[in-house]
């Protein structure tokens, strides 16, 4: 029933003809994840792609599994059930794909091109190996260390790398001092694109609200991401920051190729940056496409105004997808 | 608490205690300010209230004794002393309240700041940290010739303090970095101790070459430890650590056949210089070099090689801050979440800073063995574990200079407190001060973590700086698991 009704928002894009990015050039596919805590379901059966370079939304109504598909995705959480395929390289990778799969192997490489089943690698590799960085809802920098240690930290494992195990770098090898002064030069970098530069030697936890929500996509940044996934960045923003938010990640999208996965309540930003739009109700996906399409459908409209009885719904197109496709929303594991 | 003072909306969100001690210590202008005319009054007022409950309270205590006469008990009465506890209690409270409690700019925090420049100040603390270095490194000469009589006593204290402070800096690695508490880092030095004198019993290996192999021996014993407690946080962690401590020492009790239980090893053999010894007479160090015997050379070299023991833990520990192992381990103490985000293993982190840790636990373990040439069980109690603790929590998490003054102060001072022969001329000959040593060093720690919170030196000195370098106060920094 649910599956009915996710095809049926798919098919319903404006333009069916066209090949739209997310579906023919994936950089994460997200497929029947489901994730349970004892009897309450959080994600059911959740299947989505965020196109390569695209900016993707994940919206929903509060305790909709937005957060928890984001811990599914960064290995914070073990999915019940479910695949997520990150892939490094263009297209769909489809026998890479297959044999990492049928392997039961966590990733695979060849070439430049690479697959990672991120359901089956713990969290620290999916942001080494796999390259998904991730921010957090409620800001999580090292409030003790400056802005500039933060960034640091953000690059150890090319750090680590360099220094041989610290080996290297306690005997002061030159491709160690390289290394470090490459790292500060990157921090540099994403300061002054952050703005941040004039806070380089303050603790974090010295910058106001708006400064550390950039000091932490600043950081995720640092490790050189192919996905970044941002949970909630535009929360608590003023609307110029939210502005400067915007533009930011426009600028990630555009200079570094970054794609970007976004929890955001503020539709303001949504909708004027985002390429492709998921929206998540009860842990069920609700509508899924283009902002356009996202924001005229009714599912969606519905969901964002609580709507709680048939009889109170005066679209008719909602009345006739919710006598037709059943109510998803109350039938999936009872998800308070 | 809101039904108790319905009138006081404020009391139903902050304690009752909370806000009184607030008011007193001057915190809320509203009730004394500065300038008030009232203030004066009111300490006289609070200091007369003060004295007044000493008088009730020590009426019966102090006021009235009552001793034997003939046929019975009698009361024997005793204003004086009486009246010059009330005047003591009267003066004492009057004068905080009018230097501390009842002013928006109190003395301690005058203190405090002061002291903040001198221990941690970048300038200060560094000189503070450069003249302590020479000192140490002139150590046993300045005894021998200021005080020649009691040079041997004076270079053995330096020795134990110097131990101590090799012991803070490595738990300092643990428990100040990465912020994991470990109630059981004397199961380390154990481990070091041990390691050097069964490796002496059994394989006749002398101190150099058992050096490393206890350190790494220890190392190895962290990295046990640390499996099993990776996925613990706060207070389990502690009692893992805390009773992992504890299994070593009983193990090292119970294993009579190779540990010699409770009887301990003895004849642990001393180290030499260069296969030099400290002996009198043909080939011992003295004639080697044509000088006169003196037992003193060999406390003199006792105290270099934990001098020097200790330099190499605070320059590695120095330059792994620096590190990205350093850095990870500061980052785990801030939040452990955030570094898995970042692609840190933790696992391997924690371990690294275990095995370190023990590492170098386990080095001054061994140096304790060929100090002391018996070790016993006795040696390895919780005491030692909680004294190392207290040493880092006093200097201040993650202050290497901190733990050296901890130490001075702590280790030091427990022996100094034994030469209080001066206390009897002024309470009686019957006052025995050695018997109050460990009161007075209670009440010191007490006061000192009352005036320092979070340590002798608090802030933390950043590892990477852009343009200017400047000191993170310790209300920013987190303390890490288990604080």
């Amino acid at each position: 029933m649910v599956s009915a009704s996710q095809s049926a928002a798919t098919a319903a894009a404006p333009m069916p003809g066209a090949p739209r990015n997310w579906d023919v050039n994936p950089v994460l596919t997200v497929e029947h994840l489901t994730m349970r805590f004892g009897g309450l379901v959080a994600v059911n059966d959740l299947s989505f792609n965020v196109g390569r370079g695209d900016i993707t939304a994940l919206i929903g109504p509060n305790g909709a599994g937005k957060t928890t598909v984001f811990n599914c995705v960064t290995g914070f959480y073990k999915p019940t059930e479910g695949r997520t395929v990150m892939r490094h390289g263009d297209g769909l990778l489809q026998d890479l794909v297959e044999e990492v799969t049928a392997g039961g192997l966590r990733s695979v490489q060849m070439g430049d091109r690479a697959v990672f089943l991120l359901e089956r690698m713990p969290d620290f590799e999916i942001s080494h190996h796999a390259r998904v960085a991730r921010t957090f809802q409620n800001i999580r920098l090292f409030g003790g260390m400056t802005v500039l240690e933060n960034l640091m930290v953000a690059q150890h494992n090319v750090l680590m790398k360099a220094s041989v195990f610290t080996i290297g770098g306690l005997l002061g090898l030159p491709r160690y001092r390289i290394a470090e002064k490459a790292a500060r030069e990157k921090a540099v970098y994403w300061l002054e694109r952050t703005r941040l530069i004039d806070r380089a030697d303050d603790p974090a936890a010295d910058l106001p609200y708006g400064d550390q929500r950039r000091l932490e996509i600043a950081r995720a940044m640092c490790t050189e991401p192919h996905l970044l996934c941002l949970d909630e960045p535009a929360a608590g923003l003023n609307p110029r920051e939210s502005q400067e938010l915007n533009a930011l990640l426009q600028f990630i999208r555009a200079e570094h190729g970054t794609s970007i996965l976004l929890i955001e309540h503020d539709m303001g930003v949504v909708m004027e940056i985002s390429d492709h739009v998921v929206v998540l109700d009860y842990g069920v996906k609700i509508a899924d496409g283009d902002a356009d399409h996202v924001k005229n459908d009714p599912k969606v409209i519905a969901a964002y105004l609580g709507v709680e009885d048939e009889d109170e719904i005066d679209i008719p197109e909602v009345k006739k997808d919710l006598s037709t496709a059943g109510k998803p929303a109350g039938q999936d594991g009872g998800v308070a | 608490m809101a039904a108790e003072t319905p009138a006081a909306p404020t009391s139903s969100i902050r304690p009752e205690g909370a806000q009184r001690s607030l008011e007193e210590r001057g915190n809320a202008p509203v009730v004394a300010p500065a300038n008030d005319p009232n203030s004066m009054a009111n300490s006289v007022r609070d200091a007369a209230m003060a004295a007044a409950l000493t008088f009730v309270l020590g009426f019966f205590f102090l006021g009235v004794r009552s001793d034997f006469a003939p046929g019975g008990l009698a009361l024997e009465f005793r204003w004086g002393l009486l009246f010059i506890a009330v005047a003591i209690i009267f003066v004492a409270r009057l004068l905080l309240n009018i230097f501390v409690f009842r002013t928006t700019k109190p003395l301690t925090q005058r203190m405090g700041s002061t002291f903040k420049g001198v221990g941690a100040g970048g300038g200060l603390g560094k000189w503070l940290g450069r003249a302590l270095f020479a000192f140490a490194l002139v150590l046993p000469f300045f005894f021998t010739s200021f005080f020649p009589g009691q040079s041997r006593q004076y270079i053995d204290l330096a020795i134990l303090i110097m131990t101590y402070i090799m012991l803070g800096w490595g738990l300092n690695i643990v428990v100040g970095l990465a912020g994991l508490l470990d109630l059981g880092y004397v199961a380390f030095y154990a481990v070091g101790a041990y390691s050097f004198a069964l490796l002496a019993q059994y394989f006749d290996i002398g101190f150099w070459m058992a050096l490393p192999l206890a350190g790494l021996l220890a190392a190895f014993w962290g990295i046990i430890l640390g499996f099993p407690v990776l996925r613990l946080r706060g207070d389990y962690l502690a009692i893992v650590t805390l009773a992992f401590g504890e299994i070593i020492r009983v193990v090292l009790l119970n294993w009579y056949e190779f540990t010699g239980g409770p009887d301990g090893i003895s004849g642990i053999p001393k180290p030499t210089l260069f296969g030099l010894e400290f002996k009198r007479g043909e080939g011992g160090f003295a004639d080697f070099f044509g000088i006169p015997f003196d037992n003193i050379h060999r406390f003199i070299f006792l105290y270099y090689i934990i001098f020097v023991l200790a330099i190499v833990t605070n320059l590695v520990t120095l330059r792994l801050r620096k590190m990205p192992v350093g850095r990870a381990w500061e980052a785990l103490r801030e939040d452990e979440i955030a570094c898995r985000s970042l692609g840190i293993n933790t696992t391997n982190t924690k371990l690294t800073a275990f095995a370190l840790g023990a590492m170098f636990g386990g080095l001054a373990g061994s140096f304790f063995a060929t100090r002391q040439g018996f070790i016993s069980p006795e040696s390895f109690t919780f005491l030692e574990s909680a004294i190392i603790l207290a040493i880092v929590v006093l200097g201040g998490l993650g202050s290497q200079i901190g733990v050296v003054i901890a130490s001075v102060v702590m280790i030091g001072g427990i022996e100094m407190l034994r030469n209080l022969g001066f206390l009897s001329q002024v309470f009686g000959p019957g006052f025995e001060p050695t018997q109050y040593r460990m009161l007075i060093f209670g009440v010191a720690m007490v006061l000192i973590m009352v005036w320092k919170p979070r340590g002798l030196v608090s802030t933390r000195e950043p590892t990477a700086v852009l343009k200017e370098k400047k000191r993170i106060g310790a209300d920013m920094v987190a303390q890490g698991e288990g604080h």
